[in-house]
């Protein structure tokens, strides 16, 4: 009796070649933005006419419907970043060095939104638009972080050779973040403290909640949606260049 | 071990050597402090309270400044790829750098620290603690510039990259090292700033040199 050490192909194998990749995904693009686009619908109505304004800040609270969903994305988008630099590292998986390259823009844009509409809120509500408190330094500081591992991916010519060592830097990264979190709170401190997620349970009225929860996962699910079309983006962008490589060659010889 | 030591001893004797490099690093320390004080006018008291943050920018930016060096001309005459086939890790020849360019690049802007100190009139008190402060956190920045320069060491224009992708990094350390100087309002946090920095130190140099040498070793084919 012989062992089969063939590889099989199980739905793993079949991700990492970018062909079929594109192919198994594609057609989750055109329903994951249409479940957007309805969530964003549902959410901004709920938001903008059907909860009430707050009692001490007005109707300027319906900024955080913005405001909260692009700052969780901001950190959830760095973890996809991070778990896709793992699979570059220890599989080697050819899709991770895909996704890493498509999520840094995005995290930067909502990092930046985030930055944004918190500098709006904090205008009439504190009366500054920028303030040096903890978290919002800590933001900034990781929008930083994300405009330069976007500024390394494009330093680079070979996209390969990148993706490994933008991967490196993405983990260092991962392992400083909560480091630079904890001595910017130590540093100083002026935001409320995190008052949806508690041991005790929200501190919210349900109907603030209910279009925040909305908000929340029409955001996550644009950032799904861009995520795919961002990554078959750049699969067809590396086939035009091998092509193009190819073809040069071809007139050379 | 031995190829630890020769490493170490080839890169402090190259700076050594390399033309007053050391010199012109202090120099730059030196007047980037003195600069301050035009732009913010020769107020004592001001001055005064301000001296940490500006002895510690002029730390940070005069060790970005020689970061090009660590494993730039290296790469361009061969040696990395020599490095990377000899018989120590690679992580090895990393620490040792590390441990070189702090030498020749932090321990030099300490010792020139006391011009700074009396140009910007520090007291006795706050300038030892400078001192102390400078000495726990610039490995910290070594080790951190180290991983920029690995990372960047394969591109073409790596120069500015480096100090970009470094300086969000470092957040940690300036709070810090500032904070075990000068305690900014509330009670006096120094001691805790000083264990803070010293922890932060102790791990950017253990992890540092693999981190490096995982991207020098895989930004090469």
């Amino acid at each position: 009796m012989t062992i089969d050490t063939t590889p099989k192909m199980t739905w793993w194998n079949r991700l990492s070649h970018p062909g079929q990749f594109v192919a198994l995904t594609r057609p989750l693009v055109l329903p994951l933005a249409l479940l957007t686009g309805v969530l964003f619908a549902v959410g901004l109505w709920y938001g903008l006419f059907s909860s009430p304004p707050e009692k001490y800040m007005g109707d300027t609270v319906r900024i955080m419907y913005v405001h909260v969903p692009t700052a969780w994305l901001s950190q959830f988008v760095y973890a996809t970043m991070a778990v896709s630099a793992l699979g570059t590292l220890v599989w080697r998986h050819p899709m991770a060095d895909v996704s890493m390259k498509a999520a840094a823009p995005l995290g930067a844009a909502f990092t930046a939104m985030a930055l944004f509409t918190g500098s709006l809120w904090g205008r009439p509500t504190w009366g500054t638009f920028w303030e040096w408190d903890g978290r919002m330094t800590s933001t900034l500081v990781l929008l930083f972080i994300y405009l330069g591992i976007v500024a390394l991916w494009r330093a680079f010519d070979d996209q390969l050779r990148a993706a490994r060592v933008v991967a490196v830097f993405t983990l260092v990264g991962a392992v400083n973040i909560p480091i630079i979190k904890f001595s910017v709170d130590w540093w100083s401190t002026l935001h409320q403290p995190a008052s949806v997620f508690r041991a005790d349970g929200p501190t919210m009225p349900g109907e603030i909640l209910t279009p925040l929860f909305v908000m929340f996962f029409a955001f996550t699910f644009l950032f799904i949606t861009l995520q795919l079309a961002a990554m078959h983006t750049e699969v067809r962008r590396r086939r035009i260049t091998t092509l193009e490589r190819r073809a040069a060659r071809g007139d050379a010889r | 071990m031995n190829g630890f030591w020769s490493v170490l001893s080839r890169e402090i004797r190259l700076s050594l050597r390399g033309g007053g490099e050391i010199l012109t690093l202090v120099l730059f320390f030196v007047i980037v402090g003195a600069v301050v004080p035009f732009a913010v006018g020769p107020d004592k008291a001001l001055l005064a309270r301000i001296a940490p943050g500006i002895v510690w920018i002029a730390a940070f930016l005069a060790m970005l400044l020689g970061l090009e060096k660590l494993f730039g001309p290296d790469r361009a005459d061969g040696t990395l790829a020599l490095y990377r086939l000899a018989d120590i890790p690679l992580s090895a020849v990393v620490a040792a750098k590390v441990i070189a360019h702090w030498l020749t690049a932090a321990l030099p802007l300490i010792l020139a620290s006391p011009v700074l100190a009396l140009l910007l009139a520090m007291d006795a008190t706050s300038f030892w603690r400078t001192v102390l402060s400078l000495l726990l956190g610039t490995p910290a920045l070594a080790g951190f510039g180290a991983i920029g320069a690995a990372v960047t060491v394969a591109t073409r224009r790596g120069g500015l990259l480096a100090p970009i992708l470094i300086a969000p990094l470092s957040v940690p350390v300036l709070i810090f090292g500032v904070g075990a100087i000068a305690p900014t309002g509330g009670p006096d946090q120094a001691q805790a700033a000083i264990l803070l920095l010293a922890a932060l130190s102790l791990m950017v140099v253990v992890l540092s040199p693999f981190a490096a040498a995982l991207a020098i070793d895989w930004g090469e084919d």
